[in-house]
């Protein structure tokens, strides 16, 4: 299916698409949501916890999406306040501490902006993230399912394995900003999107991701478990594939993976 | 000052030029951001100032205004006399999207400015002390962080962790390099990556966030600093405030992202006043010295 990169900014927009807990619905077993960053609250925009991938015990970290707008109020559109990524952190280390694999389901619009965000050091948790997710010794593998924003989706995005669905977009700002700040005109994001290459094949030709996920003929709402099923696919062999390297060799490789773009 | 100031070496070339950019010296004719005229109005107080008396005084108005350093004029400012020795001085971004019209942008900025690109590093003494230094330029680009700015500070840290020694960054950028996106992103994981190896191998960072600090470099390396300072009434966050009130749909209250502001959220170790900093970092540098360097 051929769409403009515009075409492929509204799909991955689309609230039908699955969400964050649909692929934790059906690619795991027996997942247990973990609340709070222990620090200041709970953050609904990004929901963690643990449960069974095949056998093995992982930690689940995904930014979630509301379905409806009522959901979507709660989630805060996904746009997750700084004690979301230190939740998202606080789980992370306990994955480290316990020797699980982690997966972060990656999809945000970006990190809120707002003053409670500001007062709270959206910076700083974002910064924290980066620095840390490169020293964790224990696998990491991101997936940018639908909209992968800015910081606010790199702070899980820093991983052993990066992939993206077909159809989704990861970038520097969302099309509209970005038209504003460069073109001086916000109607102008349907020429951003194709100027700013965040496509998923744009990003794997520019070696940014390991990888795309196909989807199913009109988008990956039209088939969830075709999507999932080949994500779960996925993440079982590459988690085989990094248990198997020594940790030094592993984040070795993290490193450069960083360090050559 | 001297114009031996800036000892360069060049590490790297860049791959992008069409013609050479001026050098970077240390002379006051050359400097490209001195303000227009003899006179200069001050912002905060609206007193017109002798702009010779201006730059002489740091480019601080009686009022306690701070008017914004050149990445040249900071390091003046801050490092021993004859000290400095720049690193990868030509290094500059690769235009990784092949992104319409940045190269010439690049080009002509680099004319304008004398600068390579948003940033300065190299190695040098602070009141004795030495140390790896970086220094963000806010007239090129806004010192927005593309994949050259990325680079330099990686390899800057990178040397640093080799050679045991500390690095100060001096942030001053609106955030991502626009027309560099998903590569200007990636610099943010990149730089990370690389302060924390240098923290992991017990070495000392110090950050110092100048107006304005915002965005990418905010939620990176500016906020990964063992010591983070801050000069009085700089702009520091994750969003811009403009972005902010158009967010929310609210004015935002008086001093919301000043440093001061920073402060009292627990953000930063302290706000140091320009004529203070060069002998803050000093006695910060003397506190974690280490006897048994490699010697290098």
């Amino acid at each position: 299916m051929d769409l403009t990169p515009w075409e492929k900014v509204k799909l991955a927009r689309m609230p039908i698409r699955p969400t964050g807990l649909d692929y934790i619905d059906y690619i795991f077993d027996g997942f247990m949501e973990l609340h709070g960053d222990r620090l200041y609250g709970e953050d609904r925009a990004i929901v963690g916890g643990l449960a069974f991938l095949n056998d093995i015990p992982v930690t689940v970290i995904a930014q979630q999406k509301g379905r409806n707008t009522k959901e979507n109020i709660a989630r805060n559109f996904s746009m997750p306040h700084p004690e979301g990524y230190r939740k998202a952190l606080r789980l992370m280390k306990q994955a480290e501490k316990f020797a699980r694999p982690i997966i972060c389901f990656i999809d945000t619009p970006g990190a809120f902006c707002g003053i409670g965000a500001e007062e709270r050091g959206q910076g700083e948790a974002i910064a924290t993230n980066l620095a840390e997710m490169v020293m964790l010794k224990t696998p990491i593998i991101s997936i940018v399912i639908s909209e992968g924003g800015s910081g606010g989706a790199l702070a899980l995005g820093v991983a052993d394995k990066v992939y993206m669905l077909e159809h989704a977009i990861y970038s520097i700002l969302s099309p509209e900003g970005f038209a504003t700040i460069l073109y001086k005109d916000s109607s102008k994001a349907e020429l951003a999107a194709s100027d700013m290459k965040l496509t998923a094949q744009d990003l794997y030709h520019h070696g940014i991701i390991d990888g795309i996920i196909p989807e199913p003929p009109g988008g990956a709402h039209n088939d969830h478990e075709f999507v999932t099923s080949q994500v779960k696919e996925l993440i079982s062999a590459d988690i085989d594939e990094l248990l198997g390297l020594s940790v030094d060799d592993m984040l070795e490789r993290r490193y450069q993976k960083y360090r050559n773009i | 000052m001297s114009r031996n100031f800036f000892k360069s070496k060049q590490y790297a070339t860049s791959k992008i030029y069409r013609s050479k950019p001026q050098e970077l010296r240390g002379s006051d004719e050359e400097k490209p951001n001195v303000p227009q005229g003899i006179m200069t109005k001050c912002p905060g107080c609206s007193r017109v100032i002798y702009t010779k008396l201006l730059i002489k005084n740091n480019r601080m108005c009686e009022c306690g205004y701070y008017f914004r350093l050149s990445a040249n004029e900071r390091l003046v400012m801050i490092m021993d006399e004859d000290s400095f020795t720049q690193i990868d001085q030509q290094l500059t971004t690769r235009d990784p999207l092949s992104f319409p019209g940045y190269c010439d942008k690049l080009v002509r900025l680099q004319t304008q400015t004398g600068l390579v690109d948003g940033l300065i590093t190299g190695k040098g003494k602070i009141c004795g002390m030495t140390t790896y230094i970086g220094v963000m330029d806010a007239s090129f680009l806004m010192g927005s962080m593309g994949t050259g700015i990325g680079e330099k500070l990686a390899r800057m840290f990178e040397k640093a962790t080799y050679e045991g020694l500390p690095v100060i960054v001096f942030t001053a950028s609106g955030g991502a390099r626009m027309q560099e996106g998903i590569f200007s992103l990636m610099q943010m994981a990149k730089v990370s990556a690389a302060v924390a190896k240098h923290s992991e191998a017990g070495n000392l960072y110090i950050t110092v966030l100048t107006d304005p600090t915002t965005g990418g470099v905010t939620a990176s390396f500016a906020m990964l600093g063992d010591i983070i300072l801050a000069e009085p009434g700089a702009l520091i966050g994750f969003a811009g405030p403009r972005v902010i009130e158009q967010t929310i749909g609210q004015k935002l209250p008086e001093g919301f992202q000043r440093a001061e502001f920073l402060l009292e959220h627990g953000f930063v170790d302290q706000i140091v006043e320009r004529e203070n900093l060069k002998a803050t970092l000093g006695a910060f540098l003397k506190l974690h010295h280490k006897e048994d360097r490699r010697n290098l």
